[in-house]
């Protein structure tokens, strides 16, 4: 065992090799290593935020789909309201409608009876003229008692 | 194993623990000689610490990573992690320097689980005598390291506070006094107490890996010599037995092993991280 130019030589070797790893081995492996981290930082942040922008986002469509039902519903009762007022009103119309014809078909009632009994009395005259020219046995002249059957057939 | 050159236990680890050197060392202290395995293996181990991590490196992306990638990563997010917990300062040093000292010492150690005849003995079949596979059993290599940290405690140590403020934390603390004469007076007992200190940083750094290690391959070396007769003894029980014994406590003491290889890489790493972040206090 003695000391010798080894000596010399292995720290001559010792620097070159902390020169090396220095200069090339540590930055290329922390480099990559930092990178990741910065990687996985971001990739974390990105994720919080996108689950942020979720939530939000289910807060909005939450708000729409409220919005949305309360329409739905005054559409709904609208429509019924719309349905109600349409039945009414046809109600009304065909109430209208059944008076009209009715009144129509009373008013020609009144006036075939009128015309009915205007012919009956006038048969009925003729009747009771007949008669009473058969009675009388002979014939009464129509033409001078045709004021008299007048009298008679509207009293009739 | 070397049953045919009938070795002795004490010439089988004498023989383990010399280098593969340039030349024969003349004294304690000799610059003209280099020793080839301990820069072969640990230029080998940096390549492949560099190379692998370059690779995936190079190819690192910021999706899914990959399972090489995410082993790297998990290094590196170690490391830095407790590179942060020690240094609060700007540094674009101290955290590769710490991942480099980590996975270069870890792989030094590694070594010294692979079965601790296997590479010699390759090496001799291709007529290299000599070879020790584990560069943090040289005290050459621990210590490059560890006076390469030192270096840099100064360099941080200057840099942050300015040549006096170095100095001045050198030799007017720990005792301190008002009149400007007591100051003078004690600043050699302040520098005695503060330059121990320092210079045992990067000596005791050097030593307890060397020491560590060492004592670790001296006992794969002692266990291996437990079987050192080999084929020539299995005749009998007690041949046997020691080939049974070398293998349960081998395999005990390499997953020991396994936690003491890891802890000094760490403990070197930190050691050198808490140093440099001392050198960048103001007191």
């Amino acid at each position: 065992m003695n000391i010798n130019l080894t000596l010399i030589v292995q720290m001559l070797v010792f620097i070159a090799l902390i020169w090396f790893t220095m200069k090339f081995v540590w930055p290329m492996v922390l480099g990559p290593m930092d990178e990741r981290s910065r990687k996985i930082a971001l990739g974390l942040a990105a994720g919080e935020k996108g689950q942020q922008e979720l939530a939000q986002a289910r807060e909005r469509a939450d708000v729409i789909v409220h919005e949305a039902r309360e329409r739905a519903e005054q559409i709904i009762e609208q429509a019924q309201r719309r349905a109600d007022d349409l039945v009414e009103q046809a109600k009304g119309s065909a109430t209208a409608e059944g008076q009209r014809l009715l009144a129509a078909a009373q008013q020609q009632i009144a006036l075939d009876t009128a015309r009915a009994r205007e012919g009956l009395r006038r048969e009925v005259a003729q009747i009771a003229v007949r008669a009473a020219s058969k009675v009388l046995e002979r014939e009464i002249d129509p033409s001078a008692h045709a004021d008299l059957i007048g009298r008679l057939a509207t009293q009739l | 194993m070397a049953a045919e050159q009938a070795l002795t236990a004490n010439e089988y680890i004498r023989h383990h623990l010399t280098f593969l050197s340039s030349g024969a060392p003349k004294g304690v202290v000799d610059f003209s000689i280099i020793n080839l395995d301990s820069v072969f293996f640990s230029v080998l181990l940096a390549v492949l610490f560099g190379g692998t991590f370059y690779l995936v490196a190079r190819r690192a992306t910021a999706g899914i990573p990959g399972k090489f990638q995410n082993f790297v990563e998990l290094v590196v997010e170690q490391v830095d992690g407790q590179v942060k917990d020690t240094f609060h300062g700007t540094n674009k040093l101290i955290a590769p320097l710490a991942l480099t000292i980590f996975c270069w010492v870890f792989l030094f150690n590694a070594m010294d689980v692979l079965p601790v005849d296997l590479l010699p003995d390759l090496a001799r079949g291709v007529g290299i005598e000599h070879l020790k596979v584990v560069p943090s059993t040289d005290l050459n290599v621990t210590f490059a390291m560890s006076l390469t940290v030192f270096a840099l405690i100064i360099y941080y140590s200057i840099k942050m506070k300015g040549l006096g403020g170095f100095l001045g934390e050198l030799t007017l603390q720990p005792f301190t006094a008002r009149n400007p004469i007591v100051k003078v007076l004690l600043v050699p007992a302040n520098l005695l107490l503060e330059i121990v200190p320092l210079l045992a940083r990067p000596i005791s750094l050097a030593l307890r890996l060397y020491g560590n290690l060492f004592a670790g391959e001296m006992i794969f070396m002692l266990l291996a010599a437990l079987s050192l007769q080999g084929f020539s003894e299995l005749s009998s029980v007690g041949g046997w037995l020691a080939v049974f014994a070398q293998f349960v406590l081998g395999l005990v003491w390499a997953i020991f092993h396994l936690l003491v290889i890891t802890l000094q890489a760490f403990i070197f790493m930190v050691l050198t991280v808490v140093y440099l972040a001392m050198a960048h206090e103001h007191h």
